[in-house]
């Protein structure tokens, strides 16, 4: 946080407050007693602060009904009269005119209204995430997984889901600079191709075969760019590549060096593991772990008890994630530290060249637990490094899997998915020792913002300066645009050919939905410039070089065919026969016991920070911290109380609670940052989230009211030789506050118990877990006919053919959030503000709901997806005096937006709070691009209008249609809802309960089928399966942080 | 003291309290008129079109089927409007120096669209599905009226909700056999002009409504009035 932060209405001045501290004994003792709720949100409500009581009294919190600005009675009064005055005649208004424009020579197979779905990728840290993408009219509006594709198989992330956003970004860049000034494509490639006068890039390094030029890249896995690579080697034999991404795979990289021999990606197979154990390794947290969608289906396929073995789950992290917290026996422990533990596992797996360490109790209970439970599954274990760890603990488990006979089991190798593995680290370092050395003449920039990425002792800004043609290909103005000569807008991948291979190595041609929208232009085509036919479109480029690896003479027909398949059949990377031996390890890192250790990481949400200006991504709650619009510093709660960190009430709005800022020093260099006590996090130990802090971005990216960046930049402090994590850092509390917009104690169910757990153990003896211990259940409805106020639909003959019902799994719920994404995307639901988040008005129709259980420092936690519940007696209907809310025959709570007058009456009598409202004018009708990406099927609310999931109602009515049209009723799976299409690991079903074979029924059979909040009576129509664990029996409880 | 109000005040006051009652009334009369009046709802108010194309002459006239322009009407939820290449199928060989078709030609040429006023606009929160509604055997006309009776095109009904419902709560009052569909004179079945339908005779609508609602599977009319067939 720079100093221009001081004057930003967040920053919170520190008298006339009443801190609240957080007491971790009090907490304890609360614990122990049981008293309070055995689930917990928020460390507020563990500790039953005064503040958490009245914050739940109120459906939005702190006067959330209250004008934002400040306006005075008397203007109000004028206002409300004149609106009355109006009202009477709003119904009278006279629609405009609307225009048709037809095509002049439409396209055979074109239906206007009906979409059309293509398959394609989006290249992610040079790995493919396949999709299908839903077009209306040749207007990509919403992205769904490609079924048939093994790397995705029918769903997807939060960042493929939110990228279309980005496609229709206003904010993009929309025209080639020279020096900042407007210029063409074409004035680009005549200076760079000048032959005559002073001799362009081009001509001049031809000369020199290179020896001045050099390439930048991200990531990425594209054949063609492959290709292009190798043939511009031999035009400028001594032009160098370079490789960065900030959040690369370095530890990976050289970790399979080390016990390999030699640059592989590991495929793991984790639907046939029985034990897996990660070391700090998130693979079910998001895309930046390769294959993150396909392993999250595999992983989770052997958790829903039916009649597989269940898998065993251990994590040792250094940084909470929501993988960690899907495990049976999960240990935090410091960054370091974990390589130890990864040593002193490989030692007692019989490892040789391991070495000996000194183990803590606790973290020497895990690594037996685990140990023995890898031994007595032999060749059905896996144990998984994280591609965010040291060469060493990758190398480490690369040895523990071979000794145990998992390799060619659990887990293959491949060459390498990418086009060049190499360590981004070295690479990038290389390239700024050439320019400061002067041997760089020109150099091209493909993506990326090293400017703000690059790690910060290499001080690429200033080499920068010291290039003659520096270029630069890239979505959006950024920081380094600032200092380069040629700025050329990039294409959007939904705007151009390409390829690329997923983390298996299959390949997928890219194909574009929609011309370039900003004349935006690929990195084939930039390559071009430079080869022998600068004028190739990427079309010709990706096709001209298929055209050389298709042998047959049936090229068109194989070309059609896998362009429509969105994958080239068989093109996986066949699995290599590699041995695993632990050469010299480097030496452990030796922290003292108190040394503070910091730990960089991608936001979970934004990412890198190529997703700054992404405002669906923005609000989208991080897992976990459930932070929106900000990145904080987690720390663990003791650290919190040992440095008697604040929280106070923020005095400018009341709206919400401000965090003391943290000073933070690392090797020298220091940044201001908001604490985050996460529960689970390592003890002294901090985390601090990169992609945040852009003062060169779009108007989501930045405050633009306060004219301040987002966040912090912990760039900032990241040095070349600590990209994941180092000691030695500093913590200083400052008396600055910091107001965040976290979600987490929103619309609570105050005290009740909404999620059910038992363990595998327990579960064998007692099947009825997730109905006991509760207030008496209703009887059926039939029972309680005398009682009930609301109609019995069902015995009045509604229903007849569906009713609609959904189940959520806990069990295989992730938390990864791309359901509350796609329903963003499916529903048009708008973006909102940070100051409106904190007001408790977000808008997201389904939220995922963190519920922690045991002790603050290291709590199991459990996922909860709570979207509309349809109820069957719903508290919401009889409530609106206008008939806004109504249950359809069909068993939804219809909500029809154009009755709806606000009155808010609906929402305040919901007890699962799962209403959202229209306090402001929140959607956006002004912006032509994003009324190209709107839903066409779903309206666009505007002000004053309540809203709500119905089971995304467009889609079960498009399959109606699609039915009674062949005169047949609805078959199971083809409705399937928004959230439920993008889950990676088919946690959400949803289907027609009067049909007992339907997916749906089938779930809602089981025993462990229950419904939120029974007791209420209100029957909903989505219930949940209660959650199983499958902890290891013998595993000794550490005493005292004893999971409860 | 005098008295200020004369008796006549009497009935003076509750003259204006009757009045004021009226004034009210026949406001709000007069509000709902105009709420359901040609002025708001563009009832049978032909606008000004790029070219005016006559539906008269192309569908009484030559005997053009609903389909050869309105192509997607089947399958789709919009009806579609022909693309310039559908007139110029034609106009490229007739009347090709025609001064009413030249937007029609300069649209060909220069590849911009014609720009046609909406004629029919629903509200934008109505979802209406053209595909069912043809594929269960309501008739264009139902709708859209005698569209080869109209030299210019207007919209016959009011397309207000309530207009909507009047069908979809007393659907058999309109059904009519899917051979009939497309067609602009077809007449409901009396007993001097019964309608056959799989070989069985129907002298009335209430008969024919009835048998076809059957034969089509018909959703109740509780399914087809819930509020998210229509609105979402």
């Amino acid at each position: 946080m720079s100093n221009t932060k001081d004057s930003n209405s967040n920053l919170i001045p520190v008298d006339a407050i009443q801190p609240a501290r957080l007491e971790l004994d009090a907490v304890r003792q609360k614990l122990s007693e049981a008293s309070g709720p055995k689930f917990w949100r928020t460390l507020d409500e563990l500790s039953d602060r005064r503040e958490f009581g009245e914050l739940l009294e109120r459906e939005f919190p702190r006067q959330a009904s209250e004008w934002v600005d400040p306006v005075s009675r008397r203007g109000f009064l004028k206002l409300a009269g004149a609106s009355m005055a109006l009202a009477g005649l709003a119904g009278c208004t006279k629609q405009p005119l609307e225009q048709i424009l037809p095509y002049v020579r439409q396209p055979e197979e074109l239906i206007p209204g009906k979409p059309v779905f293509y398959a394609t990728a989006m290249p992610f840290a040079g790995h493919a995430v396949p999709l299908l993408v839903e077009t209306h009219e040749y207007r990509p509006t919403k992205i769904e997984g490609n079924p048939q594709h093994p790397a995705s198989l029918g769903s997807t992330d939060i960042f493929a889901q939110a990228s279309i956003l980005n496609l229709y970004d206003p904010d993009r860049s929309t025209s080639v600079t020279f020096m900042g000034e407007p210029s063409t494509w074409a004035n680009f490639v005549g200076e760079l191709r000048r032959e005559v006068g002073a001799p362009g890039v081009v001509s001049r390094q031809k000369a020199l075969r290179g020896a001045g030029l050099r390439f930048l890249c991200g990531s990425t896995s594209s054949p063609t760019f492959a290709a292009q690579m190798k043939a511009l080697q031999q035009q400028f034999p001594q032009a160098k590549w370079h490789w960065y991404e900030p959040v690369h795979r370095d530890g990976v990289r050289a970790g399979s060096k080390l016990a390999l021999g030699g640059y592989y990606d590991a495929v793991y197979k984790f639907d046939a593991a029985d034990v897996v154990v990660s070391l700090d390794a998130d693979f079910l947290s998001g895309a930046w772990f390769p294959g993150f969608v396909r392993y999250a289906r595999d992983f989770m396929s052997r958790r829903k008890l039916d009649g597989r073995e269940m898998n065993r789950f251990y994590v040792a992290e250094s940084s909470p994630s929501t993988t960690g917290a899907k495990a049976d026996h999960r240990l935090p422990a410091r960054a370091a530290d974990i390589e130890k533990i990864a040593r002193a596992l490989a030692a007692k797996l019989g490892v040789a060249g391991a070495g000996a360490v000194q183990l803590t109790q606790e973290q020497q209970n895990w690594v037996d637990a685990a140990a023995a439970d890898l031994m007595q599954h032999r060749g059905k274990g896996l144990v998984v490094p994280g591609v965010f760890q040291s060469a060493a603990v990758n190398a480490l488990a690369h040895a523990i899997n071979a000794a145990l006979g998992n390799t060619g089991q659990t887990v293959s190798y491949i060459d390498p998915v990418e086009v060049a593995a190499v360590e981004h680290g070295h690479s990038i370092r290389e390239l700024v020792d050439d320019v400061n050395a002067g041997r760089v003449d020109a150099l091209v920039m493909i993506g990326g913002n090293p400017v703000y990425d690059a790690p910060v002792d290499l001080e690429f800004e200033k080499a920068l300066g010291k290039i003659k043609v520096a270029i630069q290909l890239s979505l959006y103005r950024n920081e380094t645009t600032d200092h380069v000569h040629w700025h050329i807008p990039a294409a959007h991948y939904l705007e151009s050919w390409s390829d690329a291979r997923a983390y298996d190595g299959t390949v997928t041609i890219i194909q574009p939905m929609i011309r370039p929208l900003y004349d935006g232009k690929s990195a084939h085509e930039l390559l071009a410039v430079f080869g022998d036919n600068p004028g190739a479109s990427d079309y010709e480029l990706v096709r001209g070089y298929w055209k050389t690896q298709h042998t047959g003479a049936d090229f068109d027909m194989w070309w059609k065919r896998t362009v429509h398949d969105g994958q080239i059949a068989g093109s996986a990377s066949p699995a290599r026969q590699v041995s695993a031996r632990l050469a010299a390890l480097p030496a452990p890192e030796n922290a003292g016991a108190e040394d503070i250790e910091i730990v960089f990481r991608p936001d979970p949400t934004i990412y890198d920070g190529s997703f700054i200006n992404n405002g669906w991504l923005q609000t989208t709650p991080k897992p976990l911290t459930h932070n929106t619009w900000d990145n904080v510093a987690m720390i663990s709660p003791a650290m919190a109380q040992r440095m008697k960190l604040d929280q106070v009430k923020d005095q400018a709005d009341h709206q919400s609670d401000a965090q003391n800022i943290l000073e933070i020093e690392f090797q020298g260099r220091k940044v201001e940052v908001p604490y985050w006590a996460q529960p689970g996090h390592p003890d002294y130990a901090v985390t601090l989230f990169l992609g945040y802090g852009q003062t060169r971005t779009g108007r989501t990216g930045r405050d633009a009211d306060a004219n301040t960046s987002r966040g912090y930049n912990a760039y900032s402090v990241r040095p070349v030789s600590a990209q994941y994590s180092g000691g030695a850092g500093k913590v200083v509390r400052t008396d600055k506050y910091w107001s965040l917009a976290v979600t987490q104690g929103h619309f609570s169910m105050d005290g009740r118990e909404p999620v059910k757990v038992s363990t595998l153990e327990e579960y064998s003896k007692n099947h009825n877990f997730a109905h006991e211990h509760r207030e008496e259940e209703p009887h059926d409805q039939s029972d309680s006919k005398p009682e009930s106020l609301y109609p019995k639909y069902s015995e009045s003959g509604w229903y007849k053919d569906y009713s609609w019902g959904m189940a959520i799994d806990l069990n295989s719920c992730i938390g990864c959030q791309t359901c509350v994404v796609a329903c963003h995307a499916e529903n048009n639901i708008p973006v909102i503000p940070k100051d409106q988040i904190q007001r408790g008005r977000e808008m997201q129709w389904l939220r995922v709901d963190t519920y922690y259980e045991g002790d603050a420092a290291n709590p199991s936690a459990y996922f909860q997806p709570v979207p509309c519940m349809q109820c069957e007696n719903a508290p919401c209907e009889p409530v609106c005096p206008v008939g806004a809310t109504v249950h359809s025959t069909e068993g939804l709570n219809d909500m029809v937006y154009n009755r709806c007058v606000g009155t808010r009456y609906c929402s305040n009598n919901c007890p699962y709070k799962v209403r959202r409202f229209n306090f402001l004018l929140f959607s956006d009708f002004d912006t032509p691009s994003l009324k190209m990406m709107r839903n066409p099927d779903v309206t666009v609310r505007s002000r004053g209008v309540m809203e709500k999931c119905t089971y995304c109602v467009q889609r079960i009515s498009e399959a109606r249609i699609a039915a009674e049209k062949e005169d047949r009723l609805i078959r199971d799976g083809d409705v399937v809802t928004a959230c439920q299409q993008a889950c990676p690991t088919e946690a959400i079903i949803f289907g027609n309960i009067n049909d007992p074979n339907s997916r749906v029924s089938k779930l809602k059979a089981s025993e462990r089928n229950y419904a939120l909040l029974a007791e209420l009576n209100t029957r909903p129509r989505t219930t949940y399966i209660a959650a199983v664990e499958n902890p290891n029996p013998a595993f000794k409880s550490p005493a005292p942080a004893e999971k409860a | 003291m005098a008295q200020i109000f004369n008796r006549s005040a009497n009935t003076l006051a509750r003259a204006s309290i009757l009045g004021a009652i009226l004034l009210i009334s026949a406001s709000g009369a007069a509000l709902l008129k105009l709420q359901r009046s040609p002025y708001v709802t563009n009832q049978h108010i032909a606008p000004e079109q790029p070219v005016p194309f006559s539906h008269q002459h192309h569908v009484a006239g030559l005997g053009l089927d609903c389909r050869y322009c309105h192509t997607s009407v089947e399958q789709s939820s919009f009806a579609g409007i022909p693309p310039t290449k559908t007139c110029m199928n034609c106009h490229a060989q007739i009347w090709t120096s025609a001064d009413l078709l030249h937007p029609v030609r300069y649209s060909f040429q220069s590849g911009e669209s014609l720009q046609w006023t909406r004629v029919h606009d629903l509200p934008d929160f109505v979802y209406f599905n053209h595909s069912i509604h043809v594929n269960k055997g309501v008739g264009c006309e139902s709708c859209h009226g005698r569209v080869d009776q109209m030299p210019l095109m207007y919209a016959e009904n009011t397309l207000q909700m309530e207009w909507c419902l009047s069908c979809h709560r007393e659907p058999e009052k309109f059904l009519r056999p899917k051979s009939q569909v497309f067609s602009m004179t077809y007449q409901q079945p009396t007993p001097e002009n019964p309608v056959e339908v799989n070989g069985r005779k129907f002298l009335s609508q209430a008969e024919l409504g009835q048998y076809l609602k059957d034969q089509y599977h018909l959703r109740t009319v509780r399914d087809i009035t819930s509020c998210s067939t229509c609105h979402r």
